[in-house]
């Protein structure tokens, strides 16, 4: 039996650009979600954070990363009612067609337990500036089933050829 | 859809755990994932988080972290000639999880290796790479545990297998 299955359809980003992206009814059949995330902001600026909420509730998230930078690592923290900062991702003043490539991993999403996520994400760019690489912990304080997920950039929007897939993973 | 992700066990603990086991794992995949969605039995810390596999204690293991704590810079450690595989090193009680990827593991040629992502996000956020260096053999079992405490009741560990073919 498949485990690894899409949920929905694909969303690729028209030329009007998009505010968000969102998968919403997503069913509790499956034990965890997989989000691919291929992503370019219109923001006026090398990069654009997005953030990722669930249910569409502002309640509280928090964000824990390690990154590299160029030859800069780090590790920062954030709380936020926008959601878990879940990339940085290329945006306009970036190197022209590169897009932002990330996983985020949501084990147990149906459960009732605090949901915690796991994202990898480059954004890798053939400059010095903006190329980040994010290994991020993200935590939602709700104890709900997902049933709703939506990615917005901080600043700009998602520019034409952003993609997001989502996909279920059933241990059944 | 081409079955090329396949849970092969799952286990939620209905008690607390102070390991978890899989076993009798079939050769039949390419890679294996185990995927943890835990928190501590009691409110003090894990410690590190390890594998063995095939029940072997020697001084078959080594791996090398990288550890973000939320503030400065990141942290990159290692271990050689270890007794036992580490995959995170854990400080702060709280919701987490790990993936780890099991490469090639049933060939009896190779020495094994593992990479995990590990998220604690009031604590650590990280990723190892292991290596096991037992005369090679296919990996048929594998235990994860924590150094110190359990896994609460309702944790939940499954395995998946991945196929190449």
């Amino acid at each position: 039996m498949p485990t690894f299955t899409q949920i929905g359809s694909a969303v690729t980003v028209g030329s009007g650009g998009a505010s968000s992206i969102d998968f919403s009814t997503i069913p509790s059949t499956y034990t965890d979600l997989v989000v691919i995330l291929s992503a370019r902001s219109s923001r006026s600026n090398t990069t654009d954070t997005v953030f990722l909420k669930f249910n569409n509730t502002n309640t509280t998230y928090t964000t824990r990363r390690l990154y590299g930078l160029g030859s800069t690592t780090g590790s920062d923290t954030g709380s936020s009612g926008n959601g878990v900062d879940i990339a940085s991702i290329n945006a306009a003043t970036s190197t022209s067609s590169t897009f932002n490539n990330q996983q985020i991993y949501i084990p147990n999403y149906a459960g009732s337990s605090q949901k915690s996520v796991s994202s990898d994400s480059v954004s890798e760019n053939n400059s010095s500036t903006g190329n980040f690489l994010n290994l991020t912990a993200g935590l939602w304080n709700g104890t709900s089933a997902i049933n709703q997920i939506t990615l917005t950039p901080d600043v700009g929007s998602f520019v034409q050829y952003s993609t997001a897939y989502l996909y279920g993973v059933s241990n059944a | 859809m081409p079955s090329t992700y396949e849970k092969i066990q799952t286990y939620t603990a209905p008690s607390a755990q102070s390991s978890v086991t899989f076993s009798t794992i079939s050769s039949a995949y390419t890679d294996l994932i185990l995927v943890g969605n835990f928190v501590q039995s009691a409110s003090t810390a894990f410690g590190s988080l390890s594998l063995r596999f095939n029940g072997d204690t020697a001084s078959n293991y080594s791996y090398t972290g990288l550890q973000g704590s939320g503030s400065g810079s990141g942290v990159s450690f290692r271990a050689s000639n270890s007794t036992q595989m580490d995959m995170a090193s854990q400080n702060v009680i709280g919701e987490q999880n790990i993936i780890i990827q099991i490469q090639n593991y049933s060939n009896a040629t190779t020495f094994k290796t593992a990479i995990s992502r590990y998220n604690n996000p009031s604590g650590l956020v990280m990723s190892y790479v292991g290596l096991w260096r037992k005369t090679p053999e296919a990996i048929t079992s594998l235990v994860f545990f924590p150094a110190s405490q359990s896994f609460a009741t309702g944790s939940t560990f499954t395995l998946y297998g991945i196929k190449a073919a």
